[in-house]
C-alpha cells in the first residue's frame, strides 16, 4: 500500500508536473532524445542489419508498453508475454490462414490482446504489489498452457511462414527495407501514443494512484477503473509489438508466450530505467544486442541475464537512462 | 467397485494418489514461501530453483560420493539451506528497506542464474534417481496397487508440514517468529537477535524446499527445469490460500493437488490450467484468498 519509504520507481527521475514547459509535453532534454531516436530510425537500416533493428524495435515497443504499467501506475506485471504472444499468434494466424492484410492483422492482434487484458486486468487488479505480480504470472501461465493445446497455434511447431503481405496495396513488405519502414512507423506511433497517454489528464491520475492510491480514491477517482484501463492499453500495445514481430520473422511460437519472455521484458525495462521515457528503448537495445552476440552460448545467456538482474537490483536500480538523467539533472 | 462414475477405479485412485503427491509438494513449497514472506516480506522466486537444487544434491551425493537416499534426506537440505543463508546475508538482506518488488526481481534473477548453471552442467533431459530399496515395490490395497515410495512421499510431506506448523504455533521459537512477523522492531527491543532470526528463517524455508526436492527426486526425473514450472503453480496456490495461515497453506496445497488429479481423470485437457482457473474464481469471490487477511 502507501509505502512512503521507497516504491519501485522512487528515484530521481520522478517527473514533476510543470505545465507550459517544453513542447507537446516533452521537456527540452526529452525532445532532444526524441530527435536522436528519429535520426537513429532514419539511419539505422543503412548502417545495421534491418531485421536486427526491426527485432529491436518490436521489443522496444513491448518494453514501453510494460513500462506504462510499472513506471506510471506502479504495477509490476510478470505475465506480459501472454499479451505479446497472443498478439503474435492472432496476427500470424489471420495473415496466414485468412490472408488478412498486415495492417488489419496487426489491429486484430492488438484487439485480441486488449480483450485478454480486460479479463486478466479485471482479475489481477484486485490485489496489489507482490500478489499482483504473482497473479499476472499465473494467468500468463494459463494462457501458455492454452496455447500449447489450442489447435490454431500449431502446438510445439508454432505458426510458421507467416506472409508479410503488402501495405495497403502500395508497398510489398516482403522486402526487408519496406518492412523496416512499416515497423519503424508502428514503433514510433506506439512510443508517441504512450507519451500522449502519460501526459493526458488520465495519465496524471495514474501517477497519483502510483504515489498514493488511498488518497486518489478519497479524491473521488475510481482507481480500479483507471488501473484496468492502463492495464488494457498496456496489453494492447504489447499485443501490437508481438503482432509486428510475428510479421517481421514470419513465425509465432510458444517462446513468445513463455514466462521467460515475461521475465525478459522486465529485465529490459529494469536495465534501461523503470519509469523513464527512453529507458525501455535503451534496455531493449542492450538486451537484444546481447542475445544476438551471445546466441551461440546457449544456456549461459540465461545465466548472464540473471546476473544482470541481480546487478541491477543490488547496485543499479535507476537503470542506464535513469543514471544518465540523474547525472545530467534532467528527466529523460 | 470396478467403476466409479463410469471411470475405472484403478485410474481414478491412481490419479488421486498422483494428485496427493503433487499436493504434498504444493503444500511444502507454499508453506516455505509463506514462512519466508511472513518475516522477510519478499516472495522467494528462487524457491523452485532451491527445490531443484535439493533433488540435484541428492543425485550428486549418490552419484559422486555414493551417499544414499536416507543420508541425502538429511544432508541435501543442510547444504542447500547453507547456500540460502549465504544468499540472504550477501544479497537479499540489502533489500529489506526497499519496495518488496525488488526482492521478487532479485530472487527471479537468482533463479535464472541457478537454473542456467545446472542446465549447462547437466543438460535439460533429466537424470533418473533410484527409489531406495526399502521403499521399492507396491502394496496391494485390494482396489489398487499403491507404490510404497509414493505412499511414503505423501506421509513424509504431511509429517514435515505438520511439524513446521507445530514449531511455529506451539513452541517458544515459533512465538518469537510470529511476534517478529507482527512487529520486528519491538521484538528486537526485547533482546531477540532479529537479523539472525531472519537469516535462519530464510535458511529453514529453503531447506524445506530442498527436502521437497529430495522427496521428489525418485518420482520425477531430476532436471534443471523441475522447479520453475512448479513454482508458478505454487504462486497460484499461495494466492488462493492467502499467506496469512500456515495450516491454510497446507490444506490449500493438498486440496488443489487432489482437484488437479481428479481433473486429469474427468477432463484431461483442463488439468494444466485448473489451478489457475480456481485462482481467478477465488480472486473474484474473495480477493484476500481463502485463509488470508485483507
Amino acid at each position: 500500500m502507501a509505502n512512503s519509504a521507497t516504491t519501485i520507481t522512487d528515484t530521481a527521475m520522478r517527473e514533476r508536473v510543470t505545465p507550459g514547459e517544453g513542447i507537446w509535453g516533452f521537456s527540452r532534454a526529452q525532445l532532444a532524445g526524441v530527435l536522436v531516436l528519429i535520426a537513429f530510425l532514419a539511419v539505422a537500416p543503412f548502417v545495421l542489419y534491418p531485421v536486427f533493428v526491426m527485432k529491436l524495435l518490436c521489443f522496444a515497443l513491448f518494453a514501453c508498453a510494460f513500462n506504462l504499467l510499472i513506471g506510471y501506475v506502479g504495477l509490476l506485471s510478470f505475465g506480459h508475454a501472454a499479451y505479446f504472444g497472443m498478439g503474435a499468434y492472432i496476427t500470424g494466424y489471420a495473415a496466414k490462414a485468412w490472408g488478412v492484410t498486415p495492417v488489419a492483422a496487426i489491429i486484430m492482434g492488438g484487439l485480441v490482446a486488449a480483450l485478454l487484458g480486460v479479463i486478466g486486468g479485471w482479475i489481477a487488479i484486485r490485489r496489489q504489489g507482490i500478489y499482483f505480480a504473482m497473479i499476472t504470472l499465473a494467468l500468463a501461465q494459463m494462457v501458455y498452457f492454452f496455447c500449447v493445446q489450442a489447435p490454431f497455434t500449431g502446438g510445439e511447431d508454432g505458426i510458421q511462414a507467416i506472409p508479410r503481405g503488402s501495405f495497403l496495396g502500395i508497398a510489398d513488405l516482403s522486402s526487408d527495407m519496406a518492412m523496416y519502414w512499416f515497423t519503424a512507423a508502428i514503433f514510433l506511433a506506439g512510443f508517441l501514443l504512450i507519451h500522449r497517454i502519460i501526459h493526458s489528464p488520465f495519465g496524471q491520475v495514474l501517477k497519483a494512484i502510483r504515489e498514493n492510491e488511498p488518497r486518489a480514491t478519497s479524491l473521488g477517482y475510481r482507481t480500479d477503473d483507471y488501473k484496468l484501463m492502463a492495464f488494457v492499453l498496456s496489453a494492447a500495445l504489447a499485443g501490437v509489438a508481438g503482432a509486428t514481430k510475428s510479421l517481421v520473422f514470419g513465425i509465432a511460437t510458444l517462446t513468445d508466450v513463455h514466462w521467460s519472455m515475461s521475465g525478459e521484458v522486465v529485465l529490459m525495462t529494469l536495465v534501461g530505467g523503470l519509469g523513464t521515457v527512453f529507458g525501455p528503448v535503451i534496455g531493449a537495445a542492450v538486451i537484444v544486442t546481447m542475445q544476438n552476440y551471445l546466441a551461440e552460448m546457449g544456456a549461459w545467456v540465461t545465466v548472464i541475464q540473471g546476473v544482470i538482474f541481480v546487478a541491477c537490483v543490488l547496485a543499479f536500480r535507476r537503470g542506464i537512462v535513469g543514471e544518465i538523467a540523474n547525472w545530467l539533472k534532467v528527466k529523460l | 467397485m470396478d467403476e466409479i462414475f463410469g471411470i475405472p477405479a484403478p485410474l481414478l485412485f491412481g490419479q488421486l494418489l498422483l494428485g496427493l503427491i503433487n499436493g504434498a509438494f504444493y503444500a511444502m513449497l507454499s508453506l516455505g514461501l509463506a514462512v519466508i514472506f511472513g518475516l522477510l516480506n519478499i516472495i522467494n522466486f528462487t524457491h523452485g530453483a532451491q527445490f531443484m537444487m535439493g533433488a540435484f544434491a541428492a543425485w550428486m551425493l549418490l552419484e559422486y560420493l555414493g551417499i544414499g537416499y536416507w543420508w541425502a534426506l538429511l544432508l541435501a537440505p543442510i547444504i542447500v539451506g547453507i547456500t540460502g543463508v549465504i544468499l540472504e546475508r550477501l544479497m537479499i538482506s540489502r533489500l529489506y528497506k526497499l519496495d518488496h518488488l525488488y526482492g521478487l526481481l532479485l530472487t527471479f534473477g537468482l533463479a535464472l542464474i541457478i537454473e542456467g548453471i545446472f542446465r549447462n552442467q547437466f543438460g535439460s533431459s533429466g537424470m533418473p534417481y533410484r527409489i531406495p530399496p526399502e521403499l521399492a515395490g507396491a502394496w496391494d490395497l485390494g482396489f489398487m496397487f499403491l507404490p510404497v515410495y509414493r505412499g511414503w512421499g505423501v506421509i513424509a510431506a504431511l509429517v514435515l508440514c505438520l511439524a513446521t506448523w507445530l514449531l511455529i504455533e506451539k513452541t517458544r521459537l515459533g512465538a518469537y517468529l510470529r511476534a517478529a512477523t507482527e512487529n520486528a522492531a519491538l521484538v528486537q527491543a526485547f533482546g531477540v537477535n532479529v537479523p539472525r532470526m531472519v537469516t535462519l528463517t530464510y535458511g529453514a524455508g529453503v531447506a524445506l524446499a530442498a527436502i521437497g526436492g529430495v522427496l521428489a527426486a525418485p518420482i520425477y526425473s531430476v532436471n534443471p527445469q523441475m522447479g520453475t514450472n512448479l513454482i508458478i503453480v505454487v504462486f497460484a496456490v499461495v494466492v488462493i490460500g492467502g499467506m496469512g495461515s500456515i495450516l491454510g497453506s497446507i490444506i490449500t496445497g493438498f486440496g488443489l493437488g487432489i482437484i488437479e488429479g481428479l481433473t486429469k481423470v474427468f477432463w484431461p485437457e483442463a488439468s494444466a490450467t485448473v489451478i489457475f482457473v480456481i485462482m481467478a474464481i477465488v480472486l473474484l469471490a474473495r480477493p484476500a484468498g481463502l485463509f488470508g487477511r485483507a
